[in-house]
């Protein structure tokens, strides 16, 4: 497969020969095989395909949370890493991960705590950051207090707080429902467009890969690789209409068949991972 | 923790005056069942006839409360003295040893079945020994065994809340470059709190009762313990109710205690934080 580097620009991620096995000796997963991949600054790049492809452990693998059997990742011309212990990655998991303790505006402060910045500071960017997700009136409520998706955009919040180069999504709204996601969509596409975040986001939804991304990545399963790249041309910034663009039908089937692959073996959408997950919930 | 999660209000919250009033409501049902098994009890042994040295009536004990209270206070004092100092040092040697058994791997694979073997042993069988071990005087003897019934709890739950963390918040402290100290202050210390705060309120009811039973076995004459079993020998059994009262007034007040402690402490599981100001 061949990736952007045509541009001139450094990428933001390079990630090259990257494999990952799981186990050792026969009873071995290769749960990843020489991903090649690079993401330009600024991108919003999707990771989608069915459970077992690897996706997640391709995103763990750029943030340090996990690490490669083979290859390597540059994050801004630095190992995957130097780049975690420079803070370069804002994380947002499927479950919104909030400490049940802190109130919602400490939440978002937590990094910044940890970080070391000051009060006044990080009271400040909470407070910026909490009007961006639209909870600015939530700061003081304790996580149980808050929806699903508010839940989220609260960890979104939290994950920019210290304004990390490179955002790293990890199925953020799988466990919402569809109205709250599509609405949720819509959010981060007014964040990225104010944050210039370079984004990498994994997800089971095609519409909603379609919806974000400037490029989609469709992966294959056993062993976890790049089946396709399909750059989405829609207009910027995406909004509520783009969704009923001809174009966007094209691109979600596009997506679709590639997901399907030419043996036509893989699961057919992303909606039906259902029982596939359950066999290899341990890669997805 | 304390109470059910339903009784949460919604997302703004009533009134403070509404939820007031709410509580008071809640208080009446049992504070009525109080009132009327106090009433059948007294009632009843006057229908029935009940000898009094089986049975002594609930306004017999009161009468007894009010003609033995010198000796009852001094009672209260000195057995709330032996279960809050048991209490006090047992707490301590079982969050030290938590946090011990939760940092060393090998530690935990090898202390945890031990002690929770250990907490399932009625400690208070060994009363008779540590009354051997300290003077029947001193009240070492109850502390010892006060100690020893609420360290096990109280470290078993700790640990499990030092450990069971949800490991998708380690990783989130991880990609924020923290370290294993930072972890354990944000992340693992905060998780143990409510875990801590329930093995409290458990602990707090045994040191009562070890304190009480360890009297059975020795200790000074005005210790609840021995007033009861010395009250009962000869057959003053009014008296040795009144001192059994004391004694649950004791162990409710110590509940209540620790029941207190975890409300300030543990502020974002109180239900009806929404509703105040």
């Amino acid at each position: 497969m061949t990736t952007t580097d045509a541009t001139m620009d450094p990428p933001a991620v390079r990630i090259s020969g990257v494999s990952k096995t799981f186990g050792s000796g026969p009873g071995a997963v290769a749960a990843l095989e020489a991903v090649d991949l690079s993401i330009l600054p600024g991108e919003l790049v999707s990771l989608i395909g069915p459970s077992g492809c690897g996706k997640s452990t391709l995103l763990r693998i750029v943030g340090d949370l996990t690490s490669a059997s083979a290859g390597e990742v540059l994050v801004n011309g630095k190992p995957s890493e130097r780049a975690r212990l420079d803070r370069d990655y804002g994380m947002v998991f499927q479950a919104p991960v909030l400490m049940d303790w802190r109130t919602v505006a400490r939440n978002v402060e937590l990094p910044l705590e940890v970080m070391g910045f000051g009060r006044a500071e990080r009271t400040e960017r909470s407070r910026r950051l909490l009007s961006l997700v639209e909870l600015q009136d939530f700061g003081g409520k304790y996580p149980w207090q808050l929806s699903g998706g508010m839940q989220q955009r609260a960890a979104i919040a939290r994950a920019l707080a210290f304004d990390p180069k490179l955002l790293l999504m990890d199925e953020p709204f799988g466990a919402l429902d569809e109205m709250t996601r599509e609405r949720m969509n819509l959010e981060l596409m007014k964040i990225w467009s104010q944050t210039a975040t370079t984004i990498i986001f994994v997800t089971h939804s095609i519409p909603e890969a379609v919806f974000l991304s400037s490029r989609v990545v469709v992966m294959s399963p056993r062993p976890g690789r790049i089946a396709r790249v399909i750059e989405i041309d829609l207009p910027q910034p995406r909004a509520f209409e783009t969704r009923e663009l001809p174009r966007y039908f094209e691109l979600v089937t596009e997506v679709r068949e590639a997901l399907r692959g030419r043996d036509g073996d893989l699961p057919a959408g992303p909606d039906d991972a259902g029982p596939a997950r359950l066999r290899v919930e341990g890669l997805g | 923790m304390t109470s059910a999660p339903a009784a949460r209000p919604g997302l703004l919250g009533g009134p403070v005056e509404r939820d007031r009033e709410a509580r008071l409501a809640a208080l009446l049902p049992p504070i009525a069942i109080g009132v009327v098994v106090l009433l059948v009890w007294e009632i009843g042994l006057s229908v029935l006839g009940v000898r009094q040295f089986l049975l002594p009536k609930p306004s017999v004990i009161a009468g007894a409360i009010a003609d033995q209270w010198p000796v009852l206070q001094r009672g209260l004092a000195y057995t709330g003295f032996e279960a809050l100092a048991g209490l006090a040092v047992g707490v301590s040697f079982g969050v030290l040893a938590a946090f011990a058994t939760a940092r060393w791997g090998v530690a935990r694979e090898i202390l945890m079945p031990v002690a929770i073997g250990a907490s399932s042993i009625p400690i208070i069988a060994f009363a008779p020994i540590t009354s051997a071990w300290f003077s029947s005087e001193s009240p070492l003897s109850r502390i010892a065994i006060v100690t020893l019934m609420v360290f096990f709890p109280v470290m078993i739950n700790t640990v499990r809340g030092l450990t069971n963390v949800d490991p998708a918040a380690i990783e989130l402290m991880r990609s924020y470059a923290a370290g294993e100290l930072t972890i354990v202050r944000k992340v693992r210390i905060p998780n143990a709190v409510p875990y801590f705060f329930t093995a409290l309120r458990i602990a707090a009811t045994l040191a009562v009762i070890g304190a009480v039973i360890g009297e059975y076995f020795g200790g000074p004459r005005y210790s609840l313990g021995i007033y009861i079993t010395s009250e009962a020998y000869v057959f003053r059994y009014q008296n040795a109710w009144a001192a059994i009262v004391m004694a649950c007034l004791l162990g409710i007040a110590f509940y209540l205690g620790a029941m207190l402690l975890e409300r300030l402490a543990v502020p974002w599981q109180r239900s009806d934080r929404a509703a105040e100001p």
